[in-house]
């Protein structure tokens, strides 16, 4: 039973992780990396809502009426997105004016879905708490590591605090989308060569 | 039949379920957000009235915004004054200031010096360009450009610009961004209209 718990919560990190090798939530993943605090904070409320979706659609699963299964998942997701959006704009208002749109994007986030769809309707409460935990911070730590280098690169600073030399400039590649991609794109390469995973 | 009954109650129950827990939350929260919002406004005009907030923590900024800022209302169009201590005259002036950059409106505060023709300050505070190239309208290098350039000469308002970088000419003049060049363009262009409107105003009140 610990191995299994261990699994669920620790597949997401390499093994199968939801960025790098099921290529999912690359949106937001471009959208709120430039800077590594705004990409903690996105961690930790998509992190929130896909432990508690999977978590309360598992308690409803054998309850849900077929017909309206998803209805009712986008329901549970989405009142827990606008809560989590409601929480950040009165307890981290300039994070959230920084995460702007993202925060509500989290509903059309295919992870929270997919992990709803996938494992909470079929298995007990604690699973897919853990599968959620684990899913969300598999997808933040690819997240802040695709931050990590693009606020390096970017500003010669991490966290804010100056890393590299006054006389650094920035790069503005390393900000933009384009650049996002050729990092993000980067970790897949690096990530797969070391689980040697290949798509058939 | 029953199995329709059975999903029709518990779409209810959902729906009100997640409505009850969406309206508890936005009620509990309420004053807080407005708080943070009202804050944010008030940080943004004291920043535009060329005053270094980067050091400043928040009850210190609301502490000076209200030592030193009046707001008042002219014509619908709001204006802030600025007084130092022991003064009981305006040293600065200031409005706020939006229009379309590239991605989105640019929303922000200019403020006036005593003169009411020379820019004091001015900052932004809501927008959507870019980060690294449009973004960099909130930042100082560019914003400190702004201090003591004229905006106003005899009472008209003067074609302001936003140069290509290295550029600026004149004293109407400060440098755009390199690769953000329409952002530059919205910000010209907004300015001008901002001044435009308020040139009755501060043309009425420079006799006193």
């Amino acid at each position: 039973m610990a191995s299994a718990a261990k699994k669920l919560l620790m597949d997401p990190f390499s093994d199968n992780n939801p960025v790098t090798v099921q290529v999912l939530g690359i949106c937001s993943a471009l959208a709120v990396t430039v800077k590594v605090d705004t990409a903690i904070v996105m961690t930790l409320a998509l992190t929130a809502v896909v432990s508690l979706s999977n978590l309360v659609i598992s308690l409803l699963r054998n309850v849900i009426p077929s017909g309206i299964r998803m209805i009712v998942e986008m329901a549970v997701i989405a009142t827990l997105v606008i809560i989590a959006d409601q929480l950040l704009q009165a307890f981290l208002f300039d994070i959230s004016k920084q995460l702007s749109v993202f925060v509500g994007l989290i509903i059309t986030n295919c992870i929270v879905m997919g992990r709803a769809e996938a494992f909470a309707l079929q298995n007990p409460p604690k699973d897919s708490l853990l599968d959620g935990i684990g899913n969300g911070l598999g997808y933040g730590i690819v997240l802040i590591a695709v931050a990590a280098i693009r606020e390096v690169l970017g500003f010669g600073k991490l966290l804010g605090f100056p890393v590299l030399p006054e006389s650094y400039m920035g790069n503005g590649l390393a900000l933009l989308a384009p650049g996002a991609f050729i990092i993000l794109g980067l970790l897949i390469w690096a990530q797969r060569t070391v689980t040697k995973m290949v798509e058939e | 039949m029953r199995e329709d009954t059975r999903t029709i109650t518990f779409a209810a129950i959902v729906c009100v379920t997640c409505s009850l827990l969406l309206s508890g939350t936005a009620a509990g929260l309420k004053s807080r957000q407005d708080a943070n919002k009202a804050f944010d406004v008030k940080r943004n005009i004291v920043k535009a009235f060329g005053i270094d907030i980067s050091e400043m923590k928040r009850p210190e900024i609301d502490a000076s915004y209200q030592k030193h800022v009046t707001e008042t209302t002219v014509d619908n169009l709001p204006i802030y004054t600025w007084t130092e201590d022991g003064s009981d005259k305006p040293s600065k002036y200031a409005f706020p200031i939006s229009g379309k950059g590239l991605w989105s409106t640019l929303y922000g505060y200019l403020s006036l010096n005593a003169d009411l023709e020379t820019i004091a300050g001015i900052s932004f505070y809501k927008h959507g360009e870019t980060p690294g190239l449009g973004a960099e309208i909130e930042k100082d290098w560019f914003l400190s450009q702004f201090a003591g350039k004229r905006l106003y000469a005899d009472g008209t308002t003067t074609d302001f610009i936003v140069a290509k970088p290295g550029y600026a000419q004149g004293d109407s003049a400060v440098d755009g961004i390199s690769g953000a060049t329409l952002t530059g363009k919205g910000v010209e262009a907004l300015i001008r209209k901002d001044a435009a409107q308020y040139a009755n105003y501060f043309n009425s009140i420079k006799g006193n």
